[in-house]
């Protein structure tokens, strides 16, 4: 059985690699309209509500716990600095390379970069994800520098590392809740559960809280892996952090729903809407249910009740990320959109070789700090 | 600065103006009953209480443009002259104007491998030399003309005024979405004619422009911010690890 298990994931990871693979080809020989579902009507679909939207928010675990780290001097938490830098690198790595998908001029991507347009969202995150990428290769390149004994390089860049956490923590800001305000132009297009003024600061919230679940998702899933985790105090930290973002986001969600009157809409759980309803409230539990389950003590002493809560709240970040970017918009587009085989291929491929990459880097490089018997070679900062 | 005025009323269904629109911009003969990539003008059919109407769907050419104002790279801009152009070349394929525009008018080559966003120029070649709008040319019947805005509000106006009765009481353009250089008189609600009732009075950018203003602030604050806490959260850590050395060497000294 235990032989069988990586065996099976094997062959799992190489069939959607390979229909990744043919995907990619029907995408670039074949144009957009026959690859995907999109349309005139609904011009945005899964590679931008799911590969992006939801890729850069689970990577903001990775602000987050630099800025702990290196701002605030909560060195308690340094051993969870580099799993979270690495998922972040590896998540706007995987971003961009999912956005060249989507574009149907990928080649003048470059254009952002000389050609401004200041008055556009869609500037700000170009240019956000661009520095923030050059910041993470930075903020992640000690490890790769110790792995290679390259002894001066790795001080060089430690040396220059609290600024440039800070200037980490300032684009994600802008980003992270630049891509809720992505959608303040569609007042009239997106449904009013999910459309609000507020949209970047509900989106920075969110993410912050979901970068933080996937901090804990990935402990858990490396423990039974690679037998590499963090300690479980610290995790039981990272737990309680997640649910004050959650909570806070969950009370701003529902006062600001409430100041625009557009509760009722949640209660339509019939006819006309009712879809949206039942959305929203799918959404809703899965990011409640991790904070009770954090404030409930003798869940939060449960390594599987706390594995559960950041499972539940990743879910939940992508139910409402996938909610703002289809379901909300569903009614006013006038047309039925799910994605099409295409799309579902490559989102799987690129999320596989995600997976991949990481499980590489735990395997060959110093990211997880290894078991005491085992600590040689192994150094801090 | 040109714009168009279309007057339901006076509009026979022809199609005139979507045949000349195809021949100015060298596209195939109209063959969809919709906007399309090869189609930037159509006539369609709606039905009301008082029977039924013809209508035109075609860009609005907003005076502050949505499309314009969300472009990363400034593909689509509007010009002073009227017409909303988009320019193909720095184009990158986001397709954010087709997701903004409140009014559902771009549409997207998705057969293409190099695909572009289509859709009316207001005949921008054309109106920098002076000459008619094919469609304005082309109407039999005046239900679409063509001239500077503020003379054809002044008709739109006298129009109004003249048959209350036959319109409803708004033109539809001066101020939606902060104005734009398609006027519509119509005798059924716009809603019927493709065309939101419920656009805001200003210029949908301002939507995101005050998100947009906070980024120096965020920056700003944000970088002080940080410095601060990570000057006083050193700070606290040096104390402590002041006192505790103080207390072990005191305790040496007893």
């Amino acid at each position: 059985m235990s032989r069988l298990r990586p065996f099976f994931w094997r062959l799992a990871a190489l069939a959607i690699l390979a229909a990744g693979v043919h995907a990619t080809w029907v995408r670039f020989t074949r144009g957009l309209g026959a690859a995907t579902h999109l349309s005139d009507q609904f011009p945005w679909g899964l590679w931008i509500g799911f590969d992006i939207l939801c890729g850069v928010g689970l990577a903001a675990g990775g602000f987050a716990i630099t800025t702990a780290v290196y701002i605030l001097h909560l060195e308690r938490l340094r051993p969870i600095v580099r799993p979270a830098v690495l998922t972040a690198f590896l998540a706007y790595l995987l971003v961009v390379l999912a956005l060249l998908f989507d574009l149907g001029r990928p080649w003048n991507i470059w254009r952002a970069v000389v050609l401004w347009n200041p008055r556009s969202v869609m500037f700000e995150v170009a240019w956000c994800v661009m520095l923030y990428t050059t910041v993470l290769t930075l903020e992640f390149s000690p490890v790769l520098f110790e792995r290679l004994k390259w002894r001066r390089a790795a001080r060089v860049v430690k040396a220059v590392l609290a600024p440039l956490v800070a200037l980490g923590f300032i684009l994600s800001t802008l980003h992270q809740s630049s891509l809720g305000s992505l959608y303040l132009i569609v007042p009239t297009k997106l449904h009013p559960l999910w459309y609000s003024p507020l949209l970047p600061v509900h989106f920075w919230l969110s993410a912050v809280a979901a970068g933080l679940a996937m901090v804990i998702f990935e402990s858990g899933m490396s423990a039974r892996a690679f037998a590499r985790a963090l300690e479980f105090d610290l995790l039981q930290d990272v737990a309680r952090a997640m649910a004050v973002f959650l909570g806070l986001s969950l009370f701003l969600r529902f006062w600001d729903l409430g100041a625009r009157g557009a509760l009722p809409a949640a209660f339509r759980l019939a006819g006309p809407g009712s879809f949206e309803a039942q959305m929203f409230w799918l959404e809703t539990a899965l990011l409640a249910a991790p904070v009770l389950l954090v404030l409930w003590r003798r869940a939060r002493s449960s390594p599987a009740a706390v594995f559960a809560a950041a499972v539940m709240a990743v879910g939940g970040f992508l139910v409402h990320r996938l909610n703002v970017s289809t379901t909300g918009l569903a009614a006013s587009s006038g047309v039925r959109y799910f994605p099409s085989w295409v799309e579902i291929s490559v989102t799987l491929m690129i999320v596989t070789v995600g997976l991949i990459l990481f499980a590489l880097a735990v395997r060959h490089l110093p990211v997880f700090r290894p078991a005491p018997s085992q600590r040689v070679g192994w150094e801090e900062r | 600065m040109r714009a168009l005025l279309f007057d339901v009323t006076k509009c026979l269904g022809c199609g005139s103006c979507t045949s000349a629109c195809c021949q100015v911009n060298y596209l195939p003969e109209p063959d969809d009953l919709d906007l399309c990539d090869h189609q930037f003008t159509v006539v369609k059919t709606a039905a009301s209480k008082g029977g039924e109407v013809n209508y035109r769907r075609l860009c609005m050419h907003c005076l502050d443009p949505t499309c314009a104002s969300v472009c990363p790279v400034g593909a689509l801009r509007k010009t002073p002259a009227g017409p909303v152009v988009y320019d193909a070349a720095v184009c990158m394929g986001c397709r954010y104007c087709i997701q903004a525009c409140p009014f559902g008018v771009p549409r997207y080559e998705w057969t293409s491998l190099a695909p572009r966003v289509r859709k009316c120029s207001l005949c921008a070649g054309r109106v920098a030399q002076g000459m008619p709008n094919a469609c304005a040319e082309a109407c039999p019947a005046g239900a679409t003309i063509c001239g500077e805005r503020e003379a054809l509000l002044k008709e739109a106006r006298a129009r109004l005024q003249a048959d209350p009765g036959k319109y409803l009481p708004r033109i539809y353009g001066q101020h939606d979405a902060g104005g734009t250089s398609v006027l519509v008189l119509s005798p059924v609600p716009f809603r019927y004619l493709g065309l939101p009732e419920n656009l805001p009075g200003e210029p949908l950018p301002a939507l995101t422009s005050w998100a947009l203003a906070g980024v120096p602030a965020v920056a700003g604050t944000g970088g002080l911010l940080l410095a601060g806490l990570w000057w006083l959260t050193q700070r606290k850590a040096q104390v402590a690890r002041g006192e505790a050395e103080e207390e072990s060497a005191q305790g040496d000294r007893r």
